[in-house]
C-alpha cells in the first residue's frame, strides 16, 4: 500500500550538477572512515589528508564548470526552489573548498605532531564544508538550518579533538551550549517568520513582501522572527555582543580548527545573513539596516579594544575576528549590491589571512603556549615565515598593497555610497586601534636584540609552509590587483530565482 | 586611454622608471646571500643612485615654464572602482622627487646602519620607491596608498635599527600617522561619492579638482579631514609629539630620511590634496592654518631652545622650519608658496646633515647629550667647520639656502598675512639662538679629554656630507633654475585657488629680480 503510493510518488526535479561538489565531499568523508576502520593495518594519516584535499580540488573543479554554466544561461534554482544555483552559492563553495584544503594541509602535520585522529579529522573537515556549501546556496530556511547544523555539530566536536587538553574540553563545551543555544534562536526565529509569511522559501518570503507592499499584516510577528535570526547569525559570525565564546574557544581548539572556524564558518553565517536580509528581506530593510548598523559598532569597538589588551596570540586573533565580523557588517547594513559584493571581497581575503596566520600560530604553538614574547626573534629563526606572518597581520591591519587593504577600502566606500558616514569614521577609527595590536607582534618578530641561540629549532613541516607561503602570495596579489576578485564579488551578489 | 602623453614627455616613462629602480634594488638585496659584507650595500646605492641620477634626468628634461603636469602616465588599473595608475610631475613635486632621488643613496652609501645591512637596504630602497610614488601620484587611490605603504619600512627600519625606546616610537609614528590617514581615507571616498553624480566614478586628482562640484559646507569638513592627514604628518604644532621621539629613536639614516622626505609628504599634500583639491575651503581655512603654522615656528623654537639632547634639538628644530612652509602655504601668494616648496628642500638638506653630524657624534660618544659635550672644536675641526655650515644655512644665513626659502615665504607671508609674518620673523631670531648656543656649548669652551680623544670626520665621512654642502650654497648663491621651475606651477595653483573661491591675490610687489618674474617671458629674457 504504502509502496504503491511511493511509487506514485513525483520528486522535484533535480539538476545533479550544481549538487556535485557537496556529493564529492560527501563520499569522501565516508571513503575516509570506511578505509580506515575496516581496513585491517592501519592507514597512512596521509590517506585522509589526499582524499580531503583531492576531493576539495575535485569539487572546486565542478564549482568552476556550475559557475560557466551560471554565466551563461543565468542563476536558477533546483530541487524545488530549495537550492540556489548562482554566483553567490559558486563563490562560498569556493571559498569554504579553499579553506577546506588549507585546513586540511596545516591539520595534517599538527594532526601528527599533538598525534590525534587524523580520520575523524578529516571526514568531519568535509561533512562541514558541506554545511557550509549548503547554507551558502540554500533558498528555503530549513535547507539552511539543516546546513548550519551540519556546520555547527561538525565543528562542536572538531573543538574538542584534542581531548587531553582541558582547554579544548573547555572550548568545545562552551561552544556547543551556546552554539545549541543560538540555533534554537534562530529556529525559533524561521518559525515566526513562517508564521508571519507563509512560507520558509526565501523566494516566496520576498514575493509576501512584494504583495502586502504597504499593508501591514502580522508584522509584529515577523520582526519578533527577523530579530531571532539575526540574534542566532550573529553568534555564528561572533558578532558582539553575541561573541562571549569567540576567545574562549579560539584559544582552546587546535589551531587549524580555529582558523577555519575564522575562516569557512564565519563566512557561513555571513553567507546566510546575506541571503536572509539582504535578499528575501531586502523590502524591509530600512527595518533592519539600523540594527545591523548599531551591531557592527558594537562589534568593532569590542573587538579592537579587548584585542589590544590580551597577550595570547590565540586570544589576540580571535578578538581581532570579532573585529573583522564588524567590517563586513559594516557592508551588510549598507544593504546595496555594492556592499553585499565588498563584504563578500572581504570574506574571502580574510579567509586566506586569517588561515595563513593560525597555520603560523600552529607552528610556534608546541606545548600550548601562545604568549606573544614567543614570537620574539621570529624572523632571524624562520626568515619566511616571519615575512608571511607580517604580511598577514599587515593585511588584517588593512595597510595598502594587501588584499586587506583593498577589502576594507570596499566595505568604508559602501558604507560612504550609503551616507552612513560616523560608522565609516567609526570603522577606519577603530582600525588604527587594532593596528596597534598587530604591530607589537610584528615588532617582536623582528626584534633584533633578542637572543635566538637558546631558541628550540622551529621545524616547519612542508604542509604547512606551503599553505602560509601560499596564503600570504594570495594576500599580495589581491592588494595589488585587485580587479579579478572585485568583479567575481560583483557577479556573486545573490539573486532569488524561483524554483522551476 | 592606455597612454598618455603630454607634450615634452621622453618615449621612456621615466616616472615608472623612477619608481621600478629601488623596487628591484630591494627584490635583489632581498634574494642575495645573507653572508656577502658590502654586497648590500652597493646593490642599495647603485638601485636608489640609478633612480636618483633619473630624477636629476628628469630635472634637466623638465619644460620651465610650464604649469601643468609633465611627464604623464596613466594606465588603468582597477576600472570596476575608476582608479587608475596615474603619475605626472610639475614644479611643486619635482624638487621633492629630485631629493627623494639624491639623499637616499647618500644616506645609504654614507651611514652606516650598525648591523643587519641586508634588511636595512632593502626596506629603505622601499621606501625610497614609495616615496617617489607618494609625490608623483595623480590618483587619489594610489597616492593614499603610497601616503600610507610609507609607514611600513619607516616603522620596521625604527623598530629594528634605532635606539633603546625605539619600539615605543616606531608605534606612536605608526599609529599617529595611520589615525590621520583613516579621516583621510573616508573623506576621499566621499569625495569620490559626491563627485560621481555628474560624471563617471572617478579617483583621477586632476578631473576631481576641475569639477568642484561639492556644497560649500562639505567641501570644508572633507577638507578638515584631508588636513588633519597632513598636519600629523608635517607635524602641525598640537599634534606634532610623535615627531621628537621618532626622530630621537631612529637610526640616523632613519632620521634623516624621517626629516627630508617623509615630512615633506605633509606639507605637500597640503598643497596638492587641500589647495588644489579644496580651493575654496583651504582659503576658508587660511587663517587657522597659519595660526597654527606660526605657533609651530615659536612653539619649536622655544622647546628647541632647552633640549638637552642635541638631536631632540634638531628634532623640535624641524617643527619651526615647518611651521614656516605652512605659512608660506596658505599665505596663498607665488613667492610665499614658492618659498615654501624651495624651504622643503632645503629643511631636507639643513636638517638632513644635522642629522648625520648628530650621528657621528654620537658614534663617537655614545651620547648626545649636549651637557656632556664640549670644546669639541679642538679635536675635531673639520666636524666643527661642516657643522657651522650646516647650521647657518638651518638659520637662513644670507648666501645660504635657508635664507632663499624663509625670504621668500617671509616676503609673500607679508602681503597677506601681515602680524603672522611680524610674528614668524622671531622664529628667524630664535633659530639662531638655540643652534648658535648649542654649537657654542658644544664645540667651544673647555674640552675635557674625552672630548679631546673625539676623533675628527674621516675623509670619507666628509664625502656624504659633501652633497649637502654644495646643496645648501648652490641653492644659496643661484636659486634661479629652481624657482624657475617652481613658479609656473605655484601660478596655476594661485589661479585655480582664484577661480574656485572669492580670494583673489594682492597686486604682486616686485621686490628681488629672481622672485619678481612672474610669467615665463621674464625668466627667459634674463
Amino acid at each position: 500500500m504504502i509502496l504503491a503510493q511511493l511509487s506514485n510518488f513525483e520528486g522535484p526535479s533535480i539538476d545533479w550538477l550544481p549538487l556535485t561538489p557537496q556529493i564529492i565531499l560527501v563520499v569522501a568523508a565516508l571513503v575516509i572512515l570506511l578505509v580506515t576502520s575496516l581496513s585491517p593495518a592501519k592507514v597512512s594519516d596521509s590517506f585522509s589528508t589526499a582524499v580531503t584535499v583531492g576531493s576539495g580540488v575535485a569539487a572546486g573543479v565542478v564549482a568552476w564548470f556550475v559557475w560557466n554554466d551560471i554565466r551563461d544561461e543565468g542563476p536558477s534554482s533546483t530541487v524545488a526552489g530549495a537550492v540556489g544555483v548562482d554566483g553567490f552559492s559558486i563563490f562560498f563553495t569556493i571559498l569554504t573548498l579553499s579553506a577546506l584544503v588549507a585546513t586540511s594541509l596545516v591539520g595534517h602535520s599538527y594532526i601528527k605532531r599533538e598525534q590525534m585522529a587524523a580520520p575523524e579529522f578529516s571526514a568531519l573537515l568535509l561533512l562541514t564544508a558541506v554545511g557550509a556549501i549548503v547554507m551558502a546556496s540554500a533558498n528555503d530556511l530549513i535547507v539552511l538550518f539543516i546546513g548550519l547544523e551540519a556546520l555547527s555539530i561538525g565543528l562542536y566536536v572538531m573543538a574538542a579533538m584534542q581531548f587531553r587538553r582541558r582547554e579544548a574540553q573547555e572550548a568545545a563545551m562552551k561552544y556547543f551550549v551556546l552554539g545549541a543555544f543560538s540555533s534554537a534562536f534562530f529556529l525559533y526565529g524561521i518559525a515566526l517568520v513562517y508564521g508571519a509569511t507563509g512560507s520558509t522559501n526565501l523566494v516566496n518570503i520576498a514575493a509576501y513582501f512584494n504583495t502586502i507592499g504597504s499593508r501591514i499584516n502580522n508584522l509584529e510577528l515577523f520582526y519578533v522572527g527577523m530579530a531571532l535570526m539575526l540574534v542566532g547569525l550573529a553568534f555564528k559570525v561572533a558578532a558582539a555582543p553575541f561573541h562571549f565564546w569567540a576567545p574562549d574557544v579560539y584559544q582552546g581548539s587546535p589551531s587549524p580548527v580555529s582558523g577555519y572556524m575564522a575562516s569557512a564558518a564565519k563566512a557561513a553565517g555571513f553567507a546566510a545573513m546575506l541571503r536572509i536580509f539582504f535578499v528575501a528581506f531586502s523590502r524591509t530593510s530600512a527595518d533592519w539596516t539600523p540594527i545591523v548598523a548599531v551591531l557592527s559598532a558594537i562589534t568593532l569597538i569590542v573587538g579592537a579594544v579587548m584585542a589590544i589588551t590580551q597577550n595570547d596570540v590565540k586570544r589576540m586573533l580571535a578578538f581581532s575576528s570579532v573585529g573583522h565580523a564588524g567590517y563586513v557588517l559594516v557592508a551588510v547594513q549598507a544593504a546595496t549590491s555594492d556592499g553585499t559584493s565588498a563584504a563578500l571581497f572581504y570574506l574571502f581575503t580574510y579567509t586566506f589571512m586569517v588561515i595563513g596566520s593560525f597555520a603560523v600560530v600552529s607552528l610556534l604553538g608546541w606545548n600550548d603556549g601562545h604568549d606573544v614574547s614567543r614570537y620574539e626573534g621570529l624572523a632571524r629563526r624562520r626568515p619566511l615565515i616571519a615575512v608571511a606572518f607580517t604580511v598577514f597581520l599587515l593585511g588584517q591591519a588593512g595597510v595598502p598593497f594587501t588584499s586587506g587593504f583593498v577589502g576594507k577600502f570596499l566595505v568604508i566606500r559602501s558604507a560612504v555610497d550609503d551616507e552612513i558616514y560616523w560608522l565609516a569614521v567609526l570603522a577606519m577609527v577603530v582600525s588604527v586601534i587594532t593596528a596597534f595590536m598587530y604591530l607589537r607582534i610584528i615588532s617582536n618578530m623582528w626584534d633584533r636584540e633578542v637572543d635566538v641561540a637558546d631558541a628550540p629549532r622551529l621545524s616547519v613541516p612542508l604542509t604547512t609552509g606551503f599553505v602560509v607561503v601560499v596564503c600570504a602570495m594570495i594576500t599580495v596579489v589581491y592588494g595589488v590587483i585587485p580587479q579579478s576578485l572585485i568583479e567575481f564579488a560583483r557577479d556573486a551578489v545573490p539573486v532569488l530565482v524561483a524554483g522551476g | 586611454m592606455s597612454l598618455l602623453a603630454i607634450e615634452g614627455a621622453a618615449t621612456l616613462p621615466i616616472l615608472n622608471t623612477l619608481i621600478a629602480l629601488p623596487l628591484l634594488g630591494a627584490a635583489l638585496v632581498a634574494v642575495l646571500p645573507k653572508n656577502s659584507p658590502g654586497l648590500h650595500r652597493q646593490v642599495g646605492v647603485l638601485a636608489s643612485g640609478s633612480a636618483g641620477g633619473l630624477a636629476i634626468y628628469l630635472a634637466t628634461q623638465f619644460e620651465t615654464g610650464v604649469g601643468g603636469f609633465q611627464f604623464e602616465t596613466v594606465q588603468s588599473w582597477i576600472p570596476a572602482l575608476g582608479i587608475s595608475w596615474h603619475v605626472g610631475v610639475d614644479g611643486i613635486s619635482l624638487w621633492l622627487v629630485v631629493l627623494t632621488g639624491v639623499i637616499f643613496p647618500v644616506v645609504l652609501a654614507g651611514i652606516d646602519p650598525h648591523g643587519d645591512e641586508k634588511s636595512y637596504t632593502a626596506w629603505m630602497l622601499l621606501l625610497q620607491a614609495a616615496s617617489f610614488g607618494a609625490f608623483v601620484a595623480l590618483d587619489l587611490f594610489l597616492f593614499f596608498i603610497f601616503f600610507e605603504i610609507v609607514l611600513v619600512p619607516m616603522y620596521m627600519l625604527i623598530s629594528g635599527w634605532g635606539y633603546a625606546d625605539r619600539k615605543y616610537a616606531a608605534t606612536k609614528f605608526f599609529l599617529y600617522t595611520m589615525f590621520g590617514s583613516a579621516f583621510m581615507l573616508v573623506a576621499m571616498l566621499v569625495l569620490v561619492s559626491l563627485s560621481a553624480s555628474d560624471g563617471g566614478l572617478s579617483f583621477n586628482l586632476v578631473e576631481l579638482a576641475e569639477r568642484q562640484s561639492l556644497s560649500q559646507n562639505t567641501g570644508r569638513w572633507l577638507f578638515l579631514a584631508f588636513a588633519l592627514a597632513f598636519a600629523i604628518k608635517v607635524p602641525v604644532a598640537p599634534i606634532h609629539t610623535w615627531l621628537p621621539d621618532a626622530h630621537t629613536q631612529a637610526p640616523t639614516g632613519g632620521s634623516v630620511i624621517l626629516a627630508a622626505v617623509m615630512l615633506k609628504l605633509g606639507t605637500y599634500g597640503l598643497l596638492r590634496f587641500g589647495l588644489y583639491l579644496f580651493p575654496e575651503p583651504s582659503v576658508y581655512f587660511a587663517p587657522l592654518l597659519v595660526t597654527l603654522g606660526v605657533i609651530g615656528i615659536i612653539y619649536g623654537a622655544i622647546v628647541a631652545t632647552v633640549q638637552g639632547d642635541l638631536k631632540r634639538l634638531v628634532a623640535y628644530s624641524s617643527v619651526a622650519h615647518m611651521g614656516f612652509i605652512v605659512l608660506g602655504t596658505f599665505a596663498l601668494t607665488t613667492q610665499a608658496i614658492t618659498g615654501s616648496i624651495l624651504q622643503m628642500v632645503n629643511h631636507g638638506v639643513s636638517t638632513g646633515a644635522l642629522f648625520i653630524l648628530v650621528g657621528m657624534i654620537y658614534d663617537r660618544r655614545k651620547t648626545r647629550l649636549i651637557s656632556e659635550l664640549s670644546g669639541l672644536q679642538k679635536a675635531a675641526p673639520v666636524m666643527a667647520a661642516v657643522f657651522t655650515v650646516s647650521m647657518l644655512s638651518s638659520i637662513g644665513l644670507p648666501g645660504l639656502n635657508g635664507f632663499v626659502g624663509e625670504f621668500l615665504i617671509l616676503i609673500g607671508s607679508f602681503e597677506t598675512r601681515r602680524w603672522w609674518t611680524v610674528v614668524a620673523a622671531f622664529g628667524v631670531i630664535l633659530a639662531a639662538v638655540y643652534l648658535l648656543w648649542a654649537y657654542q656649548r658644544v664645540f667651544h669652551g673647555e674640552p675635557t679629554e674625552a672630548d679631546l680623544a673625539t676623533p675628527d670626520m674621516k675623509s670619507s665621512e666628509f664625502l656624504v656630507l659633501a652633497p649637502f654642502l654644495v646643496a645648501m650654497v648652490f641653492i644659496g648663491v643661484y636659486p634661479k633654475p629652481f624657482l624657475e621651475r617652481i613658479e609656473p606651477s605655484v601660478d596655476t595653483l594661485i589661479e585655480h585657488v582664484e577661480q574656485h573661491s572669492d580670494y583673489e591675490r594682492p597686486e604682486d610687489v616686485v621686490v628681488i629680480p629672481a622672485v619678481g618674474q612672474d610669467d615665463s617671458e621674464g625668466a627667459e629674457g634674463e
